[in-house]
């Protein structure tokens, strides 16, 4: 089945390409943006059909390699 | 004294450093990441380039290859193991020394000479050096050094920044910070200080004719400090 993560950067980590989008963005006209952050989004297709077996195994995945846990948080977004 | 250069796919440093070592004394073998044993060595370097492509996070899948386990090991044994560039981002991405590296403050790729400020020098590196201001040159993009306050406070306690960056009087300020580096760190040890990761390139300064010789300072030292 398909589990989706999504990684993203901790509330205190610098991040200057959120920086540069947001800087386009309002140069593009969008007036109203308070801060852009961004992330990453990984779609994993696990050899597992118990979506609750399956979202254990991709956190497993997102402590050891798919995020850097000094800087990143990631979240289990959907499984189907 | 025997040394051992890890080459990952994408490492683009790895003859430089091979070339630095044996001027100085080193018997140096290169090591394909594929392979399982380390030779018998006293000092392991993983050098620069681009392991990988970059891909997720700078040096984060040359971290989980098979060579790496055995670096490790010999690392929590004691043995030296020094990261250079994108060895110093491989270094982080295994936990053996702490923090981690970002993209360049100003998203530019840098490559240029810079100074550095060594005045850590209880540690099988440093010790004997007898000058404190060294220029050395760094070409990365991911070279901004950031940890948690927790971590650095630790991290300071423990006497584990191993150089920072300064301008050619050694004054650390941040005028003299190239890439956004937290107070200025260009390298850090881990707690034990046998593992040592930095962002500049001593490799690249063993040649007055090519670019200077401050490098050839510190591999001379070194050498003799391991002896």
């Amino acid at each position: 089945m398909k589990v989706s993560a999504i990684i993203t950067l901790k509330k205190d980590v610098l991040d200057p390409q959120g920086k540069v989008i947001h800087q386009t963005l309002d140069g593009m006209g969008f007036k109203n943006i308070n801060e852009v952050r961004q992330g990453k989004y990984f779609e994993i297709n696990v050899k597992e059909n118990d979506p609750s077996k399956a979202k254990v195994i991709v956190e497993d995945m997102c402590k050891k390699l798919l995020a850097n846990l000094v800087i990143e948080n990631y979240k289990i977004i959907e499984t189907q | 004294m025997k040394s051992s250069v890890i080459t990952f796919p994408g490492s683009n440093c790895d003859r430089d450093m091979d070339v630095a070592l044996k001027k100085f004394g080193f018997k140096n073998k290169m090591v394909w990441h594929d392979e399982k044993e380390l030779p018998k060595s006293d000092l392991v370097i993983l050098p620069g380039g681009f392991s990988y492509g970059d891909y997720l996070r700078c040096g984060s899948v040359a971290a989980k290859s098979k060579i790496m386990e055995s670096v490790i090991t010999f690392a929590k044994s004691g043995g030296l193991v020094m990261g250079i560039c994108n060895g110093f981002q491989i270094l982080v991405e295994t936990g053996l020394v702490p923090g981690v590296l970002l993209r360049n403050k100003y998203l530019e790729f840098i490559c240029k000479n810079i100074f550095v400020k060594i005045d850590n020098k209880d540690n099988p590196y440093f010790k004997n050096l007898d000058k404190e201001v060294f220029e050395f040159h760094i070409a990365h993009n991911e070279g901004n050094y950031f940890c948690t306050s927790d971590q650095l406070k630790e991290i300071e306690d423990n006497n584990q920044v191993a150089i920072y960056y300064c301008n050619n009087d050694g004054k650390t300020e941040e005028i003299f910070n190239p890439n956004g580096s937290l107070n200025n760190i260009a390298g850090i040890f881990n707690k034990e200080k046998n593992v040592l990761g930095m962002m500049p390139h001593p490799e690249r300064m063993i040649d007055k004719s090519l670019s200077g010789d401050d490098g050839s300072l510190f591999f001379k030292n070194l050498i003799n400090n391991i002896k």
